[in-house]
């Protein structure tokens, strides 16, 4: 079962911290977006496997949006 | 007064606190310092910047509103319009402190100025100061910024102690999506709102919607862009020196300056403490129950304020984001300061 990590809030992403393949486990941080100058970091809700990361460094993100699919 | 300057300017650079405005501020209270430079006399460069610009017709704070106004989004209020209560409660600290301040035997018009501290706004304080009290200041305006640049530091320790653990793990849901009619309806309709009750309030109101405007409408991106970059660092600049340049040693280095620190912070931390209490006591009534820690945010310095919120709630629950919740009461908070100087006016000048 695949699990979707999705964007809080929209912002842009600041930095990706994980690479496709990596084993990762819950509350991990994956990925951080910066909203109003802040860099928050979006945590892992499970443990896992990166299997699709769907944005890179730059992009805008809208809330809701994909970012992460787990496997 | 050379230390403290410099000092201001030491933290700017090395600690990153409000360096825009520390800056120019610690240069002009250094170079105001300097015997026989006598910048400040009638007729010299810092006294007609001063003169014309704050001490006569006050000016530069609402300028400085249009920029904050071209840089805001209401949409987090506009979605959430109950937040408006917590940025109103938050002015709780401004009257607090009104009274406490007469108490300890300044006038009606200093303890206004010192009050305003609470809002946690520079322009607004700049723009109250000078028309009741400018003699105060340097005093109120260093005050006003040093501690929107510690709130990462004041805040969360009040935070903690008036909420439980619950509380601050409170979910709350997605912010709707905000109609770009709604975005453009909404600083039409706050001025006119606004401006028919506290007339006084008009000049910062005025300017803070109509940069809004220009943002939200859409077609005069140019002037939003102006606004937001080059008006507001020019008005900065002479902002900044000006405000230094109101402190030389005979004013600033008086215990009553002590005293306004003091009280500034006495202020801020009921600003605090009343937005986080009133959204204590909002969710004894509501089904979606609000996280308490985004009325902190209802004190006006924005984001910092927003961002201590959800930095203090991810502490919690690494998974709950309450930033875009806390904008709201931070950006009602920008409107109630304003507000609250508005009415000060009108009830110790008019």
């Amino acid at each position: 079962m695949s699990i979707e990590i999705v964007a809080p809030m929209p912002g842009i992403v600041a930095e990706v911290l994980v690479d496709i393949g990596d084993e990762v486990s819950t509350d991990q941080e994956l990925i951080f977006i910066e909203a109003m100058k802040m860099e928050i970091p979006i945590c892992s809700t499970s443990d896992g496997k990166v299997k699709e990361i769907k944005v890179k460094e730059k992009d805008k993100v809208e809330a809701d949006q994909i970012l992460i699919v787990l496997g | 007064m050379w230390i403290i300057g410099i000092t201001l300017i030491t933290l700017a650079i090395r600690k990153k606190y409000e360096p825009l405005l520390l800056v120019p501020i610690g240069f002009g209270m250094l170079i105001i310092n300097i015997p026989l430079s006598d910048l400040m006399k009638e007729g010299h460069l810092l006294w007609v910047f001063y003169h014309f610009t704050i001490d006569r017709w006050d000016i530069l704070p609402p300028l400085i509103f249009i920029g904050i106004g071209a840089m805001t989004d209401f949409g987090p209020l506009i979605a959430n319009p109950k937040t408006l209560l917590l940025g109103a409660a938050a002015q709780f600290g401004v009257y607090m402190t009104f009274f406490g301040s007469l108490l300890l035997g300044f006038n009606l018009h200093e303890a206004a100025s010192i009050g305003i501290i609470g809002g946690a706004d520079g322009p607004t304080t700049i723009f109250l100061t000078s028309q009741l009290a400018s003699h105060l200041l340097g005093a109120t305006v260093v005050a006003a910024y040093s501690y929107m640049a510690l709130v990462p530091i004041i805040q969360p320790p009040i935070m903690r102690l008036l909420t439980t653990k619950e509380e601050r793990k409170i979910r709350m849901k997605k912010l709707r999506n905000v109609s770009k009619l709604e975005k453009v309806g909404f600083p039409l309709l706050a001025t006119l709102i606004i401006c028919l009750l506290v007339p006084n309030a008009a000049p910062l109101i005025g300017m803070l919607m109509v940069g809004n405007l220009f943002r939200e409408c859409g077609v005069v991106e140019r002037l939003s862009k102006t606004a937001q970059n080059e008006l507001i660092n020019i008005v900065t600049i002479f902002l900044g020196l000006c405000i230094g340049a109101t402190m030389p040693a005979e004013v600033f280095l008086k215990p009553q300056t002590l005293y306004i620190f003091f009280l500034g912070l006495v202020a801020f931390c009921f600003s605090t403490a009343s937005g986080l209490l009133l959204a204590k006591f909002m969710n004894l009534f509501l089904k979606d129950k609000i996280n308490p820690l985004i009325g902190a945010a209802g004190v006006s310095a924005v984001p910092m304020a927003a961002r201590v919120a959800q930095t203090v709630a991810m502490k919690e629950d690494k998974h709950n984001f309450i930033l875009m919740q806390a904008m709201g009461p931070n950006v009602a908070g920008t409107i109630g300061t304003a507000t609250a100087a508005g009415l000060f006016i009108t009830m110790l000048i008019k």
